[in-house]
Formats: structure tokens, sequence, C-alpha cells
């Protein structure tokens, strides 16, 4: 549900469940974007390929 | 056949005998999936629900795998938020029973809600006034997060680990896990809360309600803390399973005696809030709305005082002093036993929280209402089990699970 839609109301309880939702959501979105884009680089730059870890 | 695939230094039995194990619990597997299905195109008359039972056995085996599972953001939080280092040893282990009671939680829900295409309708259309809803948000997070731990597992396979693209993406993955498992330890603390809150908030159920803080009755913040207790234990259970059926050690015992010991203490101090609680509603919250103690359990043929003596002292007190004596921990058939005793009283607790519930009479024409699960509920149930235990199987025989076991078994 986003504020945009018809049922939405500007009420504590709206913004506490949907803003924890959409923050949880955020932190896993960025933190697997960064991953993604800093493994496309590092290919790029011919890291890894070994069992180093 | 499949040596390529193993990783490297270790043992595995005969490609021919783990087939034969995926082939027997794939059948058991198959018995629930055709269960599922006919619960999915007949509908919930498949089951033993009823208006009295609107939450029966899925929600207890939903609840029970939820706190079981919680030894995967306990084990996270301990490990890269506290810095317990040595814990790198058993989290990968931890975050693949994570993944699985959280899957299969997931898999209990689409079949329990009855109608799964709408299930994004909790999304879209939130009821922001229901702890349940809370519950869906987080459950559906923390599984991504979960999902999101599990992948550099798969990704450092043998042969998978070869190609550069995956090779970097395990790495980076680790690199930033902190977050994920900050993130994962702040969405369990509150749908283990919110699970334990449903119940709490029942003020026309007394066997449930308790008072509690602002929103939150007690059983919000006793579910998280049970979950973070038991729920390890149920780690170490597997764990020493897995090392009695492979025949190998597989983790170091100064890396079992420090989870232990922390679950111990967890436990301890659960229990202790935990009778404060019981002695509380038992004397106070009960009595103001005309029950006393002995009403929940007596006039009927299954919840007797035992279940409340083998949750606290059986299923608690004993695993958990167990726990806390350095003796009970480097004893292996003791602890065993402690942890195999600690999972059935979390469970005891969420069946007694979920079921007898609903069994208990609230009017003065009620009397107690006994549940059986039809078989299409049982086979759905176990169908969990099996799909974890397939899961278990092909994560140990072909991904670098345990870091310790080469240099053990060597």
């Amino acid at each position: 549900m986003f504020p945009f839609s018809f049922e939405w109301i500007w009420d504590l309880s709206h913004m506490i469940f949907m803003g924890g939702l959409v923050y949880a959501l955020t932190i896993i979105g960025i933190g697997m974007t960064y991953c993604i884009l800093k493994t496309v680089v590092d290919t790029m730059h011919g890291k890894g390929g070994g069992q180093q870890h | 056949m499949d040596s390529a695939l193993i990783p490297e230094g270790v043992k595995r039995c005969s490609f021919g005998k783990f087939a034969i194990g995926i082939i027997i619990f794939g059948g058991v597997l198959l018995w629930g999936v055709y269960a599922m299905l006919l619960i999915w195109l007949k509908g919930l008359n498949q089951t033993n629900m009823n208006d009295y039972y609107g939450f029966a056995l899925w929600i207890w085996a939903d609840l029970g795998v939820i706190a079981l599972g919680g030894g995967a953001f306990f084990t996270g939080l301990l490990r890269y938020v506290i810095g317990k280092d040595e814990l790198k040893n058993i989290i990968n282990y931890a975050v693949l029973i994570g993944f699985i009671c959280y899957s299969s939680a997931l898999l209990i829900l689409a079949i329990d809600v009855g109608q799964p295409l709408r299930s994004w309708f909790i999304f879209w259309h939130a009821n922001v006034h229901s702890m349940l809803t809370e519950v869906a948000f987080c459950l559906s997070c923390y599984f991504a997060v979960l999902t999101i731990e599990y992948i550099p597992l798969i990704l450092e396979n043998r042969q998978i680990n070869k190609v550069p693209f995956f090779h970097n993406l395990a790495h980076n993955m680790h690199e930033v896990m902190a977050i994920f498992a900050a993130t994962g330890a702040f969405l369990s603390f509150f749908h283990q809360g919110s699970l334990g809150g449903v119940a709490g908030v029942l003020y026309g159920r007394p066997f449930a309600f308790r008072e509690g803080i602002f929103i939150w009755p007690w059983t919000f913040f006793l579910f998280t803390w049970s979950a973070a207790a038991y729920g390890p234990c149920f780690t170490l259970f597997i764990t020493r399973l897995t090392e009695k059926i492979s025949g190998k050690k597989l983790v170091k015992q100064n890396v079992i005696d420090l989870l232990a010991k922390i679950s111990g203490w967890t436990m301890g101090t659960y229990l202790i809030a935990k009778i404060i609680d019981t002695w509380y509603w038992a004397s106070v919250s009960a009595p103001a709305r005309g029950f006393n103690l002995i009403d929940f359990y007596s006039n009927n043929p299954f919840y007797g005082i035992w279940i409340l003596i083998a949750e606290i002292v059986v299923c608690g007190i004993i695993p958990a002093l167990i726990l806390l004596t350095p003796k009970g921990r480097n004893n292996s058939t003791l602890l065993f036993t402690a942890v195999s005793l600690a999972c059935i009283g979390v469970l005891l607790n969420r069946w007694v929280m979920v079921l007898q519930v609903m069994a208990m009479p609230v009017m003065t024409f009620d009397n107690w209402v006994m549940y059986i699960p039809s078989w299409q509920e049982v086979a759905t149930t176990i169908l969990p089990v099996a799909y974890g235990i397939i899961l278990v199987m092909i994560s140990f025989r072909y991904l670098p699970i345990f870091p310790q076991e080469r240099e053990l078994n060597s």
C-alpha cells in the first residue's frame, strides 16, 4: 500500500507499519544492489576465480 | 559420480546411498504435496478446523518452526553484531536451519490461508491494527534476509565457486553480512514478539490474556526471549544429530560449549520471567476474570497440570541447569538430552498458546472442545520436515557448511 492508494490514511499506524516495511526493504535492496554492482566491477577487473575463502 | 561437486578434503557416503535417502524422504514429501493440492483444490473442508479451532495444527507448527528457527537470528546477532567470532564455525548451519524453518513457515501459511492467490492482499490492503500484519511483514522480509545469508553458501560450492562472478559475489556478500544479520535480528525481534502478542491480547480468553507495557502484552517479550533461548538449542540438536548420522565430528567442542552456555543463560533468565508471569497470571490476572489456575487444567481428557510442569520444569529448568554447568555441557549424552528437552519445551509452549487457548471453555455453557487434525493436516505438517531433511542432505553433501570438518576428521 502506497500513500497514493485510496486506503491510505496519514496516521501513526500507517506510517509505522508501512514505514518499517519500506525501511527494511530499502536496507535489503541497497545491500544487494551494492553487492551486485561491486561484483560486476570486481569481475571486470579480473578478480576472483579461485577458492580463497 | 558426483565427487567433483563435493567440498574438497571431506568424505561423503556413496551416491547410491544418498539417492536412496532422497527417494525415501521424497516419497514423504510427495505425500504432503498431494495433501497440499487437495487443500488448495478442494478447500479448507479437507481439515478438521471449525469455529472453535480457527487456529489449529498448522499454526502450532508455524509458531514451532519459527521458534526453533530463532537460532539463526540469535546466532547471527552474536556472531556479526556482538562479535563472538568462534560462532563462525556453526553460523552456516544455523542459517541453513533458519532458512528451512522460515520457508516451511511460509509454506504452511500459504496452505493455511486457503486462498494463496490473495496472499499479497496482506501487503496491499494491510490492516495496520493487527499484530499478524506485522508478523507477515517481518516474516517475509526476514525470509529474504535468510535467503541472502544462504546464497553465499551455495556460491561456495566447489564448481560454482570457480566462476569469477559467483566467487566475487559470495565474497562481497560476506563483507556486508553484518548489515543483513542486524536487519534480520531487528525483524526477528518483532515478528517473534508479535506472534506472542497475538495470544496475549485475547482479552476474551483468560488462558492467554496477559497485561503488559503500552500495546505489548508480556507474551510479546516472552516469545522473543524464548526463541532466542531455545532456537540455538535446535541448532545444537540438529548439529549433534548430523554428527551421529554421518559418523563425523563437525564442530569443535569449544564452539558447542559457547553456544550451549549462552543458550543456558538465556533459557535461565527466560524461565525466571516465565515463572513470574505464570505466578502473576495464576494469582492475579486469571482470578480477576473469574478463573482459578486449576480451571485451566481440569475436566478435560488431555490438558492436565502435567503440561505446565512438563513445559516449565522438565523441558525448561532441567535443560537450563544442564546447559549452565560445565560438566553438563561437556557430557555429550547430557548435552543432547538437554537440547532435545529444550526443543520439546518450546514446542509445548507454542502448543498451549495456540491449541489449549482454543480448547478452554470461556462461557458458562461452554465445554472443553478437543481437536484431532485430519490426515491432510498431518501430511502437510510433515511435508516441511521431509523438505528440511532433503535440503540438509543436499547442503551437507555439496556445500562447505562446516569449516572445521576437514581438520577434525583428518
